[in-house]
């Protein structure tokens, strides 16, 4: 009894600056334990304290009473996520992941993932301590706003450039939920780096996250860029080279039938496999895949024609008839791919070059802040490589590697003292 | 000159009087007529005659009674020499269908193979004698007579391992390219042309200059060797080289009619255009070329229609040029070292007339174009298609109005895109790397802080 009041009012008067803050913090850790058995702790003690002032200790509290069976937990702790103060909550930001992760099981028990979604993109706001930096809430928001199917909130958590990762797991589901947001919202481009990045993450054995991911890899960068290629790029991780072309070859002969550019065959493997796609939830994006072959035969035509007839492009691009192919090209100058006037009256189309001059004064921005992204990026790499070189684990690795008697070295690449 | 007269009359007239049966031999044999099978025997000698009507036998469609002369001159040759599987299987091949004197002949077998018993078997024993004696120079002619034994009897594996053999026994230049020019020549038969060109190599190694006649020949093997291996332009420069002093001499692989046809469909399919030229109006500042223009264009007065289609290329008049190739196509068809590459040399050699047909434009009516290559204007469109696609026409076809337009790509404008897209790959390959480098270092610390 005595022991909850005191947490209590230490922590009402210890939440004030940030050493009183960090005493609170030592305070709560050591009556973590005893809170877990205090039959006293009711949700009605938490009224004592305010979520926005009070916020390390509501979490403690917060934390013990939700383990325990409580009624409407969703609501109490989406509203202590809105109000809580970010830099009390970074203090214990293992606790904090823990609460959104609950609430997320929770929201997904009740098969409402809706009810989660803003909670946990504040969440992810708080707790994140720099813009480029992964923490373990962001798959979880992704999932949530996956199932929800409300993408554009997913979509400006994925806005931010990640740099730093905390855990490889974390990162996995993140750029795959992320990839799969950005093909619902049809940014085929974004999608293919996240893909690309759990691709080619650096992993020793087969990992079924970059597994699907990369089964989703080979049907967008059909979609987007028309080609593939049955080698994976050469940073790939050794594990994922040797391994991953025997276990998609479904996806993998999709990717060959494609190159052909012969659509009956495509159409014919794709039937054929239906029920695999299927079960890998892939064969939406399958359709897309084949739907954006008929658009990559009459993209190529345009670098052989001025003009066509709508009837002959049926006919190169095996589409049942002129009105089909009149759908395609219009569809294709509304999404910006090609250039061409379609003339009705003769049935013709007439293929135009790309109008951008280069001349414009838009132009010159987009080149200058091209220009600016690319320095700050070089200035990152060095960075990196500088606080690379002074790491002492990096050190002591090349130590331990380099040659014993190293005649006719001019200088050391590393300090002497490192060599074992 | 006699034959200047003869050839410089219109061409059309030879073709249109068909089939005369003049014994002329001042007509040209490699021609847009059927192919007479004697005059073009007569050229060559030795084991390739035979091969060569063996060829033309089974290659000749349903021409019954060109097949029977073929056949039958075979025979004739075939019981001149001591080949007995090949009699055999001339004898098979006639089917007794040109009557009582060609049948098979079996007593002449026996006699054939019993006479090559024995005299297998007196140079074994004279090839022991020498081996005991030890004598480089008897052994050497031991082997190279065995060589030339089983050569004469078909038995071609065994002749090239004999002529190799003699190759330790050489004491001279002059052995050494003996050795060469034999092994050369079985392996043309066999058809292993990649010996052919280590053995050309090697002749060509000798310290000693060659005998020109000696060079010419080797030049030829090299040539038909890459002929063989598809390698076009090669084999057009080293059939460029030959001298005209060759004349016969080579008869028992190639006669110099081949030469001038190989060498010019070659040069025409491979060449470009200002090599095309300096092969057939030297100028005086290629002064290699020009000494071996002359001498090649002695090798095209033997097949003219060849240098008249060359010609023709050059001078832009690619109907006739079209026409004259196919009319020697069939002819052509029927040589055995030619065979497998005329559509390839065609091919290439239409493809390169569409091309310059092009070039100096900067738009083309298709009508014009297909009457002047003798298509029709679909059938021009598609073959204009697959060019463009390989980036060897700039240009664009305007379908409604059959227009090709030459298009130039504004370099400008290329560039830009080629910048900002660049920019953006560097961009997402920069921020990848990054993100690998966190991982493995994360993962590396945490490798090490389990160890610690």
């Amino acid at each position: 009894m005595s022991t909850l009041e005191a947490v209590i009012t230490s922590i009402q008067r210890l939440s004030a600056t940030s050493r009183d803050l960090s005493a609170l913090h030592d305070v709560l850790k050591g009556a973590n334990d005893s809170l877990r058995t205090n039959s006293d702790l009711q949700l009605t003690t938490l009224d004592q304290l305010d979520p926005s002032k009070h916020s390390l200790g509501y979490l403690y509290l917060l934390d013990v009473l939700s383990c325990g069976p409580v009624s409407d937990v969703v609501p109490l702790i989406a509203r202590f996520i809105n109000g809580c103060d970010a830099a009390q909550i970074r203090l214990a930001s293992e606790k904090f992941v823990s609460i959104c992760k609950r609430l997320k099981d929770k929201v997904l028990e009740l098969r409402d993932p809706l009810r989660g979604v803003a909670p946990l993109l504040a969440a992810v706001r708080k707790v994140q301590v720099s813009n480029k930096r992964l923490t373990a809430l962001h798959p979880d928001c992704l999932q949530l706003c996956l199932l929800a199917k409300c993408y554009k909130a997913g979509f400006s958590i994925l806005s931010d450039d990640i740099l730093e990762v905390d855990l490889p797991r974390d990162f996995y589901l993140y750029c795959y939920y992320g990839g799969m947001i950005c093909i619902g919202l049809k940014r085929f481009q974004k999608a293919l780096e996240l893909l690309y990045n759990v691709v080619t993450a650096p992993m020793h054995v087969v990992n079924a996250i970059a597994l699907e991911a990369y089964k989703k890899y080979i049907l967008v960068t059909l979609i987007h860029s028309g080609q593939f290629s049955v080698s994976l790029p050469k940073c790939a991780s050794t594990a994922a080279k040797s391994n991953f072309k025997t276990l998609c070859t479904t996806y993998v002969e999709v990717g060959n039938c494609y190159n052909n550019g012969m659509i009956s065959e495509l159409e014919a493997v794709v039937v054929a496999n239906s029920s695999e796609f299927e079960k890998d939830k892939n064969l939406g994006l399958v359709k897309q895949a084949v739907s954006s072959l008929y658009k990559r035969n009459i993209l190529r035509l345009t670098q052989k024609y001025l003009t066509l007839s709508l009837q002959d492009i049926a006919n190169m691009v095996q589409l049942a008839n002129a009105k089909e192919a009149e759908m395609h090209v219009l569809q294709m100058i509304q999404d910006g791919q090609i250039h061409a006037l379609i003339n009705q009256k003769d049935g013709m189309v007439r293929f135009l070059e790309d109008p951008e001059q280069y001349k414009t004064s838009e132009m010159i921005e987009i080149m200058d802040s091209v220009i600016q992204r690319t320095i700050g990026l070089s200035k990152n790499l060095i960075a990196m490589d500088e606080s690379l070189s002074c790491d002492p684990l990096y050190l002591g690795k090349v130590g331990r590697e380099r040659q014993r008697y190293d005649f006719g070295d001019d200088f050391d690449t590393v300090p002497q003292k490192f060599s074992m | 000159m006699e034959r200047d007269e003869e050839t410089s009359g219109p061409m059309m007239e030879m073709c249109t009087n068909g089939g005369g049966e003049e014994k002329s031999n001042r007509r040209p044999i490699i021609s847009g007529e059927p192919l007479d099978i004697e005059a073009y025997a007569t050229l060559y000698k030795g084991r390739t005659k035979i091969m060569r009507l063996l060829f033309i036998a089974s290659h000749c469609g349903g021409n019954q009674t060109m097949q029977l002369e073929a056949l039958r001159m075979a025979y004739d040759e075939i019981k001149k020499g001591e080949n007995t599987q090949l009699f055999r299987d001339v004898v098979n091949r006639i089917n007794g269908r040109l009557g009582d004197k060609y049948m098979m002949d079996s007593a002449w077998c026996e006699a054939v193979d019993r006479r090559a018993e024995q005299k297998k078997g007196r140079l074994e024993n004279e090839l022991s004698s020498y081996r005991t004696n030890l004598i480089k120079e008897s052994i050497r002619m031991g082997h190279n007579d065995f060589g030339d034994f089983y050569y004469a009897c078909g038995l071609l594996n065994d002749a090239f391992k004999n002529y190799v053999r003699t190759r330790d026994y050489c004491t001279t230049a002059k052995h050494i390219i003996h050795m060469c020019m034999n092994a050369i020549l079985v392996s043309i038969e066999m058809g292993q042309f990649s010996h052919v060109s280590s053995y050309v190599n090697k002749a060509e190694q000798n310290p000693e200059t060659l005998d020109p006649i000696v060079a010419a020949k080797l030049r030829c093997a090299s040539g038909l060797a890459h002929l063989e291996l598809k390698k076009y332009k090669l084999a057009a420069r080293k059939f460029l080289d030959v001298s005209p002093e060759l004349g016969n001499s080579y008869n028992e692989v190639i006669a110099p009619q081949d030469v001038a046809t190989y060498g010019g469909l070659c040069a025409l399919a491979s060449f470009d255009r200002s090599e095309l030229k300096a092969f057939i109006y030297p100028n005086k500042i290629f002064h290699i070329l020009l000494i071996d223009n002359i001498n090649f264009r002695d090798f095209l007065e033997l097949v003219p229609e060849v240098r008249e289609l060359i010609n023709d290329f050059y001078s832009s008049r690619y109907a006739s040029c079209l026409e004259y190739l196919g009319s020697l196509r069939a002819n052509l068809l029927l040589d055995i070292h030619l065979h497998d590459h005329v559509d390839t040399l065609y091919d290439q050699i239409r493809k390169k007339a569409l091309i310059q047909y092009t070039l100096p434009f900067v738009s083309v009516d298709l009508s014009r174009m297909a009457d002047a290559f003798k298509t029709s204007v679909s059938g021009l469109e598609k073959e204009l298609e697959a060019l463009i696609t390989d980036n060897q026409i700039q240009a664009r076809i305007d379908s409604h109005n059959k227009i090709l337009y030459a298009r130039h790509a504004d370099q400008r404008n290329a560039t830009f895109q080629k910048v900002l897209q660049m920019g953006n790959e560097f961009d997402r390959d920069v921020r990848s790397m990054l993100l690998r480098a966190n991982l493995l270092k994360h993962e590396y610390h945490a490798r090490a802080s389990r160890n610690h």
